[in-house]
Order: C-alpha cells, then structure tokens, then sequence
C-alpha cells in the first residue's frame, strides 16, 4: 500500500534530516573535547598560573617559558585599535544610512561597504603590509616592518561593514513613531540620532560591538602578515607582536613533533581563543535578539 | 540657542558624510594599490606556471587546482548538509527548548574562529583519521567552517516562504516531506543558492585552516585525486607576502587579483540569482 | 408531498475546540447535507473558521488545539484512531481566504496535489475538467505553463477551487473565500459555487450576511462558540427561530 510506503517514507526523512543537524552539535563537542583533552596533558607539565599571568612567552627556544600574556597583550593592541577604528566609523555610517541617507544613494553605499567585508582578510593583511606600514613609516620613522598599528587598523576595516550593518538594522527596528514623533516636536536629526534611537537601540549597538570583538580576537591572517611574530609585553603600537591567533599559524607552518610540548601550546592557547569568543558571541547574540524595548 | 542646535546638527552631518566617503575611498585605495602592485605581473603563464624561487618565473597552475578542488568538495559536502539541517531546523524540529539549544550552538559555531576550525581539522582530520594533509582534510575542515553560514541563511530563505503555501500544500493532502521538498524548498531556492554562494566564497579565501592542516605552500605539482596534497590560492598568496623580496609582493599582489575577480563574478552571479527570482516573491 | 430522506455528507456530534484553555467550539452537534451549500455565520471570534478547519484537520497544525467530539464523513470518523489525517484532507479539499496559489505554473497548481498523492493520471484532462469546472479554462487555456502569480486576485482564487478540485474530493470548504476580491471577482465565484453544488458538498464560512443568504440553501449560525441555529437559509433569514438569530441578521450586534 503506497499509504504506508509514504508515511514510512516521511519518518525516514525526519531521521536523515535529524542526522544532519546533529553534525553541528556534534562539531561543537568535538571541538570542546580536543581542546579540552591537549589542553589537559599540557597543564599536566605547566602549571596554569604561570601559564595564564606569566608574562613571557618563549614556547620554542631555550629557556623556554609559557606565560600567555604576551600573546594575550597582542591580541588586545590589535582589538583595541580595531575597535577604535571600527566603532565611531561603523556607528556614523549607520546613522548616515538611516537618516540622511536618500534611499538612491544608500543602495549604492550600502552594497560598497559590504565590499569591504567580503575581502579576505589575507587581502588585507597585504595591504597592511604594502600600503598602510609604509604610509605611516614616513609619520613615524621608527616603526617597524611589522607593528599593531596597521594591523589594528586594517582588522578595523574589516569588521566596520559588521558594525554598520548590525547598527543600521538595530536602529531600522526602532519603531517609526517614536521617530517621527520626535522629528514633531522639532528635534534636529543629529538630536533624534543620539537621544532617542541609539538609546532605544542600546542593546544592540552594544551586541554588535560584542560580536565585532569576537571577530577581532579570532583575526588570523591579517595580523599574521602585518603584525609580526614577536610575542611582547607592550603597549606601543609601532612595535612588532604577535596574537594568540598568529602563534598558532607559526608553529603549524613549522615542524612540530606530533604530541610535543609546542602541539600541545597551540591547543592550549586555542582553548583560551574559543573560550573568549564563545563568551562574547554568547552574551552578543543574546542581546542581539533579544527585544528591543521601543521607549 | 537655536544656533548651537543646527550648528551640532550641520557638523554631525558632515562627520557622517566624511566617515562615509572616507570608507568608500578606502575600499577605492586598497582595490588601486593592489592593481599597481600586480598588475604587471598578470601574463599568461602566470596562470600556466608554477612556484618558483624565481619571482619573474613564479606562476599560480598549483595554487589554481587545487583551489577548484578543495572548494568543489567542500561545495560537495557543505550544501547538502547545511540545507538539509535548515530544512530539518524550520518545518521538522519541534518547537521546543531543546531545539533553541542548536540554534544557539549553530550561532556560536558561526562566530568562531576559523583558526580553531583548522586545530579541528588538524586533530581530527589528519591526526585522527589519518588523512593526512590530502584534499579530504582541507574540504572536510572548510565544510565544518562553512556549515553554520550556509545553516543560517538558508533557515532565513526557508523561513521567508510565506504559511500560506504550507496550508495550500497540506489542504491537498500532501505530507510533510512533500510540502518541505516539493514546495517549501523551490520557493526558497533564489535565497538559499545567494547564501550557498557567498558561504562558499568565504570558503574560498580562506587561508588560516587549510594552513593548519597542513596544505603545502611550496607545491609544484597538481592534485590528481582527493587524496592528494594541495595548495590553494589564498596560502600560495601568503607565502609569497611573507617574503621580503619586492617581487614577490608583486606576484602576491597579482594573485590577489586573480582572488578578488574570482569572488566579484561571485557575488554578482549572487546578486544576480537574487534579482531574477525576486518577481516570483508574491 | 413525500419528504426526500436528504443525504447527510458530514455528521458532527458534540465537538468541542479548545486552545489551551480557552473554549472555541461548544458541544456542537450537526448534519451537513450532501450536495448543497451551507453558509456558516456569525460574528467575528465565534469560532467559524476554528469549526471549519476541524472539518480537514488542519487544526491539527497548531499545537495547544485539542479537539473533542466526532465529525464523520460517510461512516469515517475523521478523529479516529487509525485515520490518517493525510486521507481526510484527501477527501475534504479547503479554499483558503486570501488565494494561495503555489509559486508554479498554472498547470503545475493543479496537478501537484493529485501527482504526491499517487492518483494523477491524465494531467492534460485533469486540468482541463478542474479549470473548466472552476470557470477559469477559457481565461488561461492559452497559458497554462506560466507562473499562477501573474494572475488576478479573482483568477488566482479561482485556480486555487480548481485545485481542490482537481484532489476529486467529497466536500470542499471554504474560509471567507471572497473578503479579499473585488466586487466583481466576488460576483464570479459566487456564481461558481452554485454552479459546483451538482458534484460537491460546500461549507462557505463568510461574514457577509448578503453574500450567505444569496448563495447558500442552508445556513449555520454561531455564536460564541454555540450553534445557535440551523436551518434552511430561507428561513433563517425571514423566520428566525432563535432572538438570537434575528438580532444578528437585522444587524443589532456584528
């Protein structure tokens, strides 16, 4: 009976289907485990405070030292220059788009900018290293081949077109009265900007700013090209780093024994790596689709 | 006091205006610096050679194949897994709180980074499994990365098929894997092939995993089988920017073009798709 | 004058709709004559299309629905334990209120249903009889392969009957068919439904008393979830038998 072959037919399909959405879970358990487990056998013979606050990083050459802060230290200078970048230009592009804009030009500004995000970033780790180093080599004489500086900078660009895209969004869901009934009581468009839709979208300006920092920390190939391979504690921009991400190219572009002590780093920092971004995409999605309250 | 109100305004505007143009010229300032660099190095047998110690003899014949071949697999994998798991996500999954759990987990997958993926790839893949640095570890760990992308887009295509064909198609006496695959999924077609392909141009300039599973950046020979070695354009691209002969910024810059063409037709064959069914949305 | 026994097509005994906890249809108990149209009435809320959707089981889409009672169509109980509700909707074709065409061709519309269900076969006078039926052919027989959506409101509605038609099934229901048409369009499908009572039984579920006393030989009228009355259109709309009944007809309450 053909009936039956086709209700058969539907659970059969329910199952496959199942099976395919469990490859995402079970990605994710696989991911926490290998970490967890070269994670585990590293902190067997390093201990997790010196670790963790040592601040010299020095996993490969004698006397070696595996203090993550320098790694730690680098990815900071390269988010905080990132986010510099990112965050007043994203947001006033935003604003721009959405009510300033003529719709025309947005169409066309809009599809520019999300040019920018479809650049791989090993694009712009060439361009950091061909174009931005040495403009600003001519400011600052004393900087080196490989600094934060442009590195920060160019991570900025990429992750702008997130921040104006998921800011453009945030302030769109503001509801247009409130808008419009404060465009009534004669507000100028720069007053109905900053006090009534950004607070309205806080949330969500916020979620965006969370998410674009994740995506800065887990930045490879950019800081790979441009910001070097020497892990320091340091605060100045014109200096050569390194990021925890950069690390773990360095050591998989060299020879590393299998199940060596340098394997085990790269698993170990990796943890560190997804444990921060998973906190961050965490509490940003959370905010990013929550309900925005509307007053 | 009036005054110091439109003045805020006018100079807001302004700023807005600035910070604008000024990403456009960016985005104008790296596409002309890329062309000066490479652009002389763009001959014909840039294209038919391979690597070489010599940047004026340097080509990308390698790095070419074995892009096609590690992004078609990946391609192979990726989009029947990812829109089935979207199909299964919004016409099977029962509306319970479990399933917010995937959602959520798919969302965070989506924002980790691609590094990870290829410490991933490297443990399990070469390690675990034994593939070793062949075609099959690149297109498996890249189809992970991808994966969640092409999940969430596609979930958005399905989702925007309006209920009013679901009823049509159950009112007629069809069954829920009639109404998802004879119905539901042509209707979400244009959208789900936009996300497919910009999921999978983001596969393609990935460089960071395939480096970590260990694809080859000195490679003068092309992959014949999955189970071969590669390199790809984007690694053959990087390993020509790390060096600090100017020449081989040159012939960087010039794979960079080849890159970036790639994934313009790309994402205009996208945009096109997306046009040309929009008059079928109601 | 010997009374013709009438033949019942769907029987309801003490159905009653919940939503949760909220009650939507009262223990109501009717007959559904064969071959003739029905109007169901009443004011908005009181559970007409909740009632109607019972009828081929699409309640069952939405999940804090529980239903109790039975409906039967020719001895079948449509809630049994064994029924499929794939078979009822087989059976008990709807037409939606808003038209619902798929996003395919106009040929594509009507012989989907019957192709997944295993029973299609000859697609050409398949969709010839099911549009010739809905009064569409003459309007689309020249274009039958290209896209239902370039269609009119009015047309579209009339492909989505011919659809129903096409699944061959003992009664057809209708929600509101006509509040989103034109006057025109409205004029032209409810020509048709009378013209479709000589093959099928039709539940019209509408709003418009006009529209029910004009197109229909019984009428059902319901209020806050109870049947309130039933009886031939005629009388219920010069005799009335319930208080009710009259003062919604003459418009006290909407």
């Amino acid at each position: 009976m053909y009936l039956n072959k086709f209700k058969l037919i539907d659970h059969g399909i329910h199952g496959f289907l199942f099976l395919c959405v469990s490859v995402t879970f079970v990605t994710t358990g696989t991911v926490v485990w290998i970490l967890g487990q070269e994670s585990f056998v590293f902190f067997q013979s390093i201990n997790l405070f010196d670790f963790l606050l040592g601040t010299r990083w020095e996993p490969l050459l004698d006397p070696k030292s595996f203090g993550v802060l320098p790694l730690v230290c680098g990815t900071l200078m390269i988010v905080v220059g990132a986010i510099i970048v990112a965050v007043p230009a994203g947001i006033l592009i935003a604003a721009y788009l959405n009510e300033f804009c003529s719709p025309k030009l947005s169409s066309i500004i809009k599809p520019v900018i999300e040019i920018l995000a479809g650049i791989p970033t090993i694009v712009y780790g060439y361009f950091a290293l061909t174009f931005i180093t040495p403009a600003f080599k001519m400011l600052f004489p004393d900087m080196g081949v490989f600094n934060a500086l442009s590195a920060g900078i160019v991570v900025g660009i990429m992750i702008l077109p997130m921040i104006s895209s998921l800011c453009d969004d945030a302030f769109r869901a503001v509801p247009s009265d409130i808008r419009e009934g404060a465009y009534a009581l004669g507000a100028t468009p720069y007053e109905v900007i900053t006090q009534v839709i950004m607070p309205a979208a806080k949330s969500r300006i916020a979620a965006s700013i969370v998410l674009a920092v994740s995506r800065a920390i887990g930045e490879t190939m950019a800081v790979t090209l441009a910001a070097g391979a020497t892990p320091r504690m340091t605060f100045n921009p014109l200096e050569s780093i390194q990021t925890i991400t950069a690390y773990i190219v360095q050591v998989s572009l060299g020879d590393t024994p299998r199940g060596g002590i340098e394997y085990q780093t790269c698993f170990a920092v990796g943890a560190l790596l997804f444990f921060m971004t998973l906190i961050m995409n965490m509490i940003g999605n959370h905010f990013l689709h929550s309900k925005t309250v509307g007053k | 006091m009036v005054e110091a109100r439109y003045r805020k305004q006018r100079f807001f505007l302004v700023l807005c205006r600035s910070v604008t143009f000024a990403a456009v010229l960016v985005l104008s300032i790296l596409i002309i610096h890329i062309l000066l660099e490479g652009v002389s190095y763009l001959r014909w047998d840039f294209f038919t050679n391979f690597p070489s110690r010599f940047p004026h003899k340097a080509g990308l014949k390698s790095a070419l194949y074995g892009s096609a071949w590690v992004i078609s697999m990946t391609a192979l994998f990726s989009v029947p897994l990812g829109v089935a798991s979207a199909l299964y996500l919004e016409e099977y999954a029962p509306k319970k709180r479990y399933i917010n759990w995937v959602q959520i987990n798919i969302l965070n997958l989506a924002g980790t980074p691609s590094i990870v993926y290829g410490l991933l790839g490297l443990a399990i893949f070469v390690r675990f499994f034994g593939l070793d640095r062949s075609l099959w570890s690149g297109s498996l760990t890249l189809t992970l990365l991808i994966l969640p992308v092409i999940i969430i887009s596609s979930q958005e295509a399905i989702r925007a098929v309006p209920d009013s064909i679901r009823h049509a198609a159950y009112s007629v006496g069809a069954r829920k894997f009639q109404v998802a695959f004879g119905q539901v999924l042509p209707a979400a077609l244009p959208g789900i092939m936009t996300g497919l392909i910009l999921a999978i141009s983001r596969a393609v300039g990935e460089t960071a995993p395939l480096i970590m599973i260990g694809a080859l950046s000195y490679v003068a020979f092309v992959p014949e089988g999955p189970w071969d070695s590669f390199t790809s354009l984007p690694i053959q691209i990087y390993n020509w920017a790390g060096r600090p002969q100017a020449a081989f910024h040159g012939i960087a810059g010039a794979g960079i073009i080849v890159l970036l063409v790639f994934l313009f037709v790309m994402n205009f064959g996208a945009v096109m798709v997306r046009q040309r069914f929009q008059r079928y949305r109601n | 004058m010997k009374e013709i026994e009438e033949e019942i097509a769907l029987k309801v005994r003490n159905l009653s709709i919940f939503y949760g906890e909220t009650c939507a249809i009262d223990d109501v108990s009717l007959d559904f004559k064969k071959n003739k149209v029905t109007a169901i009435i009443g004011p908005s809320g009181c559970g007409k299309s909740t009632m109607l959707r019972s009828f081929n089981r699409m309640n069952d889409f939405y999940p804090t629905v529980v239903t109790k009672g039975n409906v039967s169509l020719e001895n079948a109980e449509l809630y049994g334990e064994e029924i499929d509700p794939i078979d009822v909707r087989r059976n008990i074709g709807m037409v939606f209120q808003r038209p619902n065409p798929f996003p395919k061709t106009i040929y594509q519309n009507i012989v989907w249903g019957p192709k997944i269900n295993g029973f299609l076969k000859d697609p050409e006078e398949l969709v010839e009889t099911s549009l010739k039926r809905s009064a569409l052919w003459e309007e689309v027989k020249d274009r039958l392969h290209e896209s239902a959506l370039d269609l009119s409101g009015g047309q579209q509605q009339r492909l989505c009957i011919a659809r129903a038609i096409a699944m061959n099934p003992e009664i057809i229901l209708m929600d509101e068919p006509c509040s989103a048409l034109d006057p025109r369009a409205t004029a032209r499908i409810e020509s048709l439904i009378g013209e479709l009572r000589s093959r099928y039984t039709i539940l019209v579920v509408t709003h418009n008393m006009q529209q029910a006393s004009r197109i229909s030989d019984d009428t059902v009228f319901l209020f806050e979830g109870k049947l309130i009355e039933h009886g031939p259109t005629k009388t219920i709309f010069t005799k009335p038998k319930m208080q009710k009944t009259e003062d919604y007809i003459t418009g006290r309450f909407g």
